[in-house]
């Protein structure tokens, strides 16, 4: 039990993806246009995350080492199809605007990583609880900047309007803005955590 | 008795310095500071004090509390200078609170966090105005016209020479060029536009300073303006739907980017040759985002491109060492 805590605590501060790791940047600056958004690319990574480090703690006794890359990718690909088929289905909206990315967590390097790191050399429930972790740490990740970038850019949080219809500054939700917001913001973890 | 002195060279110093060279900049800008006040009047007062407070107080903040630097930069007058450029690139009728954003971006983001003066990667006040165009392009690009000097915020508005240009070259009708203002009123001022940029008289009167007074050498104006008439001039000549190459050069900010912006010691590269390339690629970076791209204005952007190519330019125009063999 003790271990289980420590390994969701781990991905949550210690290992957390994107503060720490900078893993998995392309979702991270491409959908946290908006809190919302931030949360379910968060929330479906985590979803995919979970599952693929319990199919591969579960399997890695059978895979010979010189094709388990590709039998990884089968598996979260195969986890990928069953998302974007259920978000399809019951949450249209966030679908089509999350797009292309949802596909993308394919080839999403947080949980190839953790795959590789993690679930190939412990056991069942260590590996859903690394999943857990780092799943809840880059969604946590993911809100802020979203949440950060949705407040600077159009004076909303969740939609919540918060400031003025004047308030916004565009280029918080463009590009630039996510690069910019996700320093600063990464600058501001490591001073905490000093 | 101890009359020698043992001590590092230089031995001979002219006196000049960062400080020395920055309050020269801001007196040549004082010709295009009075001339706006006098075209846009309180409302470009507001805007250029409270830029240039809001920049001194974000670099000393900054320096202060979170650099933490034994000397403090913030009396050596890059800010009071980043702060005039800055209003200098504003509509006059632009909300106050937008002008503290914009300062803060380019003092806070764009300077300071990379190590302040001298570190810095782009030009500060170019690189704020971007934020802002960015950002609120709507208020950004609402001019009032010039000579209304005691409206502020219920200013009549106008179309702008470029915006006039741009209008002609995508009707790809030369009879929209005739809606342009006359040169002479274009050459004093009498236009709508930012801050700064109207006048064209005043600039110049910044840039003879300048020159005399050695702050800076006439390789990167002189560049940029050649190449905008000759570029300008070619597509005219070619099609009667671009803007002659004088009313290019006179409008926009293009004086005021190629006199006082492009020039800044940091972002420019530093021998010579270097200085014509760069120059070179601004000039046709300008009409090339003028003429086809989606904002009317280019300089701004032109600038910012060929600050990121700086480091490189300076890689590749070093200057050959004393002694050093020259290659055949």
């Amino acid at each position: 039990m003790n271990n289980s805590i420590k390994y969701i605590w781990n991905g949550i501060v210690k290992e957390n993806p994107t503060f720490v790791l900078l893993l998995g940047m392309c979702p991270t600056l491409g959908t946290t246009s908006s809190a919302i958004n931030g949360m379910s690319m968060g929330l479906a990574t985590t979803f995919v995350l979970i599952l693929s480090n319990l199919i591969i703690s579960l399997i890695k006794d059978y895979v010979p080492d010189a094709v388990r890359i590709p039998c990884y990718v089968v598996v979260i690909a195969s986890l990928v199809t069953i998302l974007q088929m259920l978000m399809q289905a019951y949450v249209p909206d966030i679908y089509a605007t999350l797009g292309l990315f949802i596909p993308l967590i394919v080839v999403n390097c947080i949980i190839l990583g953790r795959a590789e790191a993690f679930a190939a050399k412990h056991g069942a429930v260590d590996s859903i609880c690394d999943g857990i972790g780092i799943g809840i740490g880059f969604t946590l990740a993911l809100t802020l900047l979203g949440g950060v970038r949705e407040f600077l850019g159009t004076g909303a949080v969740f939609g919540q309007v918060l400031q003025g219809e004047d308030f916004g500054m565009l280029m918080f939700v463009l590009a630039p803005g996510a690069f910019i917001a996700l320093g600063f913001l990464i600058a501001l973890v490591n001073k905490i955590k000093k | 008795m101890n009359k020698l002195t043992v001590s590092l060279s230089p031995h001979v110093h002219s006196g000049d310095s960062v400080s020395k060279n920055m309050y020269g900049v801001i007196i040549a800008l004082v010709p295009a500071m009075l001339c706006s006040f006098w075209f846009f009047g309180i409302g470009a007062i507001t805007v250029t004090a409270l830029s240039v407070a809001s920049c001194v107080f974000f670099e000393w903040f900054i320096g202060k509390y979170m650099l933490r630097n034994p000397q403090p930069t913030v009396t050596d007058g890059s800010a009071i200078l980043t702060g005039i450029l800055l209003a200098f690139n504003l509509p006059s009728n632009i909300p106050l609170w937008m002008v503290v954003a914009g300062s803060l971006f380019a003092i806070g983001v764009v300077k300071m966090t990379f190590g302040g003066l001298g570190c810095n990667l782009f030009n500060p006040a170019l690189a704020g105005r971007a934020f802002m165009l960015i950002s609120f392009p709507v208020q950004m690009t609402t001019w009032p016209t010039s000579g209304q000097p005691f409206l502020t915020l219920d200013a009549a508005t106008g179309a702008t020479p470029l915006s006039v240009m741009k209008a002609a070259v995508k009707a790809g009708d030369p009879s929209l060029l005739n809606d342009m203002p006359s040169l002479p009123d274009m050459l004093l001022g009498m236009t709508g536009g930012c801050l700064g940029e109207v006048c064209a008289v005043a600039l110049i009167i910044g840039l003879i300073y300048m020159l005399a007074k050695r702050i800076i050498t006439w390789h990167i104006p002189v560049s940029i303006i050649v190449t905008v008439l000759v570029f300008s001039g070619a597509l005219h000549l070619a099609n009667g739907m671009y803007a002659d190459p004088m009313s290019q050069l006179l409008s926009g900010g293009l004086l005021l980017g190629a006199i006082f912006m492009a020039t800044d010691y940091v972002t420019s590269p530093m021998t010579k040759k270097g200085q014509i390339i760069y120059g070179v690629c601004i000039g046709v970076l300008t009409i090339v985002i003028r003429t086809w791209g989606a904002y009317p204005e280019g300089m701004s952007f032109a600038i910012l491109i060929m600050n990121a190519f700086t480091p490189l330019i300076n890689n590749y125009c070093k200057p050959k060492r004393f002694g050093e063999e020259v290659k055949k």
